[in-house]
This record gives C-alpha cells, structure tokens and sequence, in this order.
C-alpha cells in the first residue's frame, strides 16, 4: 500500500515495512521515528547505518549480531529502540522485518 | 583413488552415505565418515521421554548399524578442517586429506550464552529437553513435581525443530490433565518471536490451541538473564517472568569445531548457498542439515530434502558440470497438539504453511494445518520411518525432496 511521509511517498507492506529501500531518505527516517516515539539521536543513526550496511550484504540481522557489531550493546540497543528493538529498528532504516529462520 | 569424508554421523550425514556409497564409482572414490560418538540419537524423540511416553531404549541405537559396510566409520574428535589445504586434523594428530567435504556436524544447545542459564538451578528447576541428559533430568523431575508455575521457554532463533517448544507445551498439557493436576499448574509459553510461530497462517492456528489448552503466551521476550535466587526470567526490557519450574530451549550453536577452524558465522554455521548447497567459501566443501545457516528449519526432513538435493549436486560437481539441483527450503513437520492429536505442517522458502491435504491433493489422508488422530499416528509411525527408511536414503512413497504445491489452499 502507498503511504504519504515527509512529503514522499513511500510504499509500505500491512505491517509498515518499507517495501522498496530506494524510496527510503533520512526525512523519511526521521518520520517513521516519529511515528515509534523515537526521537533520533546519533547513536540511533549509527545503528541504522549499521542496519542499512548489513542489509546491501545480504547479511542476515539478529539481536544477537547487533549485540556484537561494536556499535551498541544488547542493553543499549533495547534503551534506544524500546519494546522489539530490532522490529522497531529495521522499520525506521527502511529495510524489512527480519524474518527469523524457522 | 580419490576421498569424500563427511564430518558427522546424524541423521544428514548417515543419509548421505547412504546415498552415495551407491551413487559414486568406487573403483575412484574412497568414502570416509568422522564422528566422535558412537550412539546415535532420534532426537525428535527428546520430546517424549520427559513424558514418559517413549523410553531411552526407543531412541538410542548404533551409529555402525546405519554406515553402509563399505563406507570407513571414523571414530576419532576431529581437531579442526584445514580448508585452504584440504584436510582434517584429528585430535591427536592424525591427518585426513579429502577431495571432497560434506560438513553435517549439526547444531547444540549453549545455554552458557545467557547469564545465569547453566547456573545453580540447571537441572534442579531449569532444564532443556535437547540433550539426552536433559529430558531424562526433567523426566524425573516430572514424574514427582507437585505443581506451580510452568515456564517454556525460547531464548533465541534459530532453534532446532522450532515447533518442538510448542509440542512441549500441549504434552504438558495433556500429562498434567492425565495426573489429574492440571488445576495446580499455570504452563506459559515464552518466546522472543512476536507469536506463536513464525509464519502467520500458522501462527493463528497455534495461538489459537494454546487458548484452548489456557496456555498463556508472552510474545517478543528477549531473555537477557536467570535469576537462580529469585527463579525468574529477565528480558532486556526489564520485563520479569517467575517460574518454579522453567523449561528452555538455550541458543543453539553450530559445532565449535567450525570456530576453530575459521569456518563458521557469529553462531558457528556454515555460511551456505541456500539452493546448491555448497559452502560459500570453499568449492570442494558442501554443507547439509543444521549445520548450514540457510534460511530453512533445523529440521530432519530439511536434511531428508536436502540430502537427495545434495547428493546430486555432488555428482555434478565431481563430473564438472553446473550444480542444477535446488533446494526449495522444504520442511514437512508433524506438531503433536496432545490428546493423541497432531497437525501436519508442509512449507519451504518461499510458501508458508496452509491448509489442504497430504501427500495426495484433495484425498489426503493427512490434513495440513488441521488437528487429527490420523497426524499423530502420522507422527509416531515417523520413529519407524526414521530407523528404516529414512537414513538409509530410502524414498519415502510420494514425498518430493522439492514441495508441492497441489492440494493447498494458500488463500
């Protein structure tokens, strides 16, 4: 479905992923944080380029993975983005839910 | 003479020697399996034992018993693999230099990786059921258990047989229903999944037994610690679960030996292609079963798939040609829903688990995504299958290593 944000517009799945990365920008970022009760700040924006790097590799993300990125820390991370830190996370830089192997 | 060893004598790598004991010409090629242990296990079984439904001697048999006459069973610890000069170094300091490698060293728990987890309380008040010694530990703790709080619990994907928690929970259901005390036991299902399950259609039927079976869930949990003092669980998010008596799924890891070696990811799995299944990193190494980190279940049928995938992709390989067999991801599950019922759940990469009938579309006899009597038998007779058919690489009648589609209702 299409979606209206920061004055672009976006297309997002019903859980209001991104379905497209190219159509993602920082005002959209910021928007969707908005939207999750985050306020930005720098530490937040290093674990979005994080996020956005392992994910042009293909590289699979996990709680686990960001906990040992040396940009933040499990504890860190959960005070940054409260409550399913890595949904939250994924969301607002754009990329899809990671979806869990099963 | 040429030589193909497979590290690992479980269910993926006595399937593959199976198959290709038949399948190689062994005027030009040796075959050589390497495993530390001489028992193997039908580790789905771990599920019943702590319910006494099945007893050790149902899931315990002899890894030679399995390995075709002309295949050498290697019963050494294998140190690690020298991949850039094709060998391994045994424990000890034998070498093995190899042509051809198959990695099916599978996946084990570490509860170590969460604090407090193998902690004063590991095997007393907190057990896994993913060992051997740890389903006979809860076992006995069950038999004499006198009620309370019932925590199971997941602490992270990806896990072994991921429906097996949830399996956990209905036969505890139905023990507690059996040894009239069901009244004195609160079960809660504890996972850092956003539901049930971790596909949807599927999900909405599973939540909506654990209903019926008053099973409450807690969703998007992410255990940070066990308090072994205050017996709780801890997630990051501060939340806090007691238990009196909690039984976890730990992190599940790939073989160390893979982190020793350089060969493994963050969890020690192999990084693999997910449709050829070749490692990554090395042409003459292939990997199969848990031990790969493809996006399938850590499943036996995985392996079951994967092994007549892979076992072409080697004949392939060795005559030079394209590898042309894919793996879909196909997973074919039975969930035992207690009561002497199962449901039946069939999926791979791409489709999700739906309603509609198996192996035969429209006929049947078993039901997808549906409780049944017929599923449960489906899933006790598996044990038999196992034993001898399937890690003998039998064919099992009218089950495709790739799914199928017919007879399912995905809308």
């Amino acid at each position: 479905m299409e979606k209206t944000i920061a004055n672009k517009t976006i297309t997002v799945n019903e859980e209001g992923y991104l379905t497209n990365f190219a159509e993602w920008n920082k005002e959209v970022g910021e928007a969707l944080a908005k939207e999750n009760h985050i306020d930005l700040t720098n530490k937040h924006w290093q674990v979005i380029d994080y996020i956005q790097d392992e994910f042009k590799k293909e590289s699979p993300l996990s709680i686990r993975k960001i906990g040992k990125s040396g940009v933040v820390d499990i504890k860190e991370f959960y005070s940054l983005f409260p409550s399913g830190p890595l949904k939250t996370a994924t969301k607002i830089a754009g990329v899809p839910k990671p979806a869990s192997c099963i | 003479m040429k030589r193909l060893v497979i590290l690992g004598a479980g269910t993926a790598g006595t399937m593959m020697a199976n198959h290709l004991h038949k399948k190689l010409n062994r005027k030009e090629w040796t075959i050589d399996i390497v495993d530390e242990r001489k028992e193997h296990h039908y580790q789905p079984g771990y599920l019943f034992l702590p319910f006494d439904i099945y007893k050790p001697d149902d899931i315990i048999k002899s890894i030679k018993d399995f390995i075709p006459s002309d295949v050498n069973l290697i019963t050494k610890k294998i140190d690690r693999i020298v991949a850039d000069e094709n060998y391994i170094q045994m424990t000890g300091g034998d070498q093995l230099h190899y042509d051809l490698l198959i990695i099916a060293t599978g996946a084990k728990i570490a509860p170590e990786e969460i604090e407090g987890m193998k902690g004063a309380e590991w095997h007393k008040t907190v057990f896994d059921f993913y060992t051997f010694e740890g389903s006979i530990a809860l076992r006995n703790k069950l038999r004499d258990w006198q009620g309370g709080n019932l925590v199971i619990h997941i602490t992270e994907m990806p896990i072994k047989c991921p429906v097996a928690p949830l399996e956990f929970a209905f036969l505890a259901d139905s023990y507690f229903i059996n040894k009239k005390m069901r009244d004195k036991v609160n079960i809660t299902y504890v996972t850092p999944l956003s539901g049930a399950f971790t596909k949807p259609k599927s999900t909405a039927a599973l939540e909506h037994l654990l209903q019926e079976k008053n099973i409450a869930i807690e969703s998007d949990f992410a255990i940070a610690e066990v308090n072994n003092e205050n017996k709780t669980i801890v997630d990051y998010g501060g939340k806090e679960i007691p238990f009196d008596l909690l039984v976890t799924v730990p992190t599940n890891k790939g073989d160390e030996l893979m982190e020793r070696s350089g060969l493994g990811d963050e969890l020690n799995y192999v990084p693999t292609n997910k449709e050829t299944l070749q490692s990554k990193d090395h042409a003459n190494i292939f990997v199969i079963g848990d031990a790969t980190n493809i996006p399938a279940s850590k499943a036996g049928s995985v392996a079951h798939f994967e092994a007549e995938i892979l076992t072409e992709n080697i004949l392939h390989y060795i005559k030079n040609e394209k590898l042309s067999a894919s793996f879909d991801g196909h997973a074919n599950c039975f969930i035992e829903t207690g009561k002497s019922k199962a449901l039946l759940i069939d999926f791979n990469y791409t489709h999700e688990p739906v309603n509609g009938t198996f192996p035969f579309a429209g006929v049947g006899p078993l039901q997808l995504l549906k409780e049944s009597k017929m599923n449960h038998w489906g899933k006790l007779a598996f044990r038999w299958i196992y034993w001898n058919m399937l890690l003998k690489g039998t064919p099992i009648p009218f089950v495709t290593a790739n799914m199928n589609t017919a007879g399912k209702h995905f809308n």
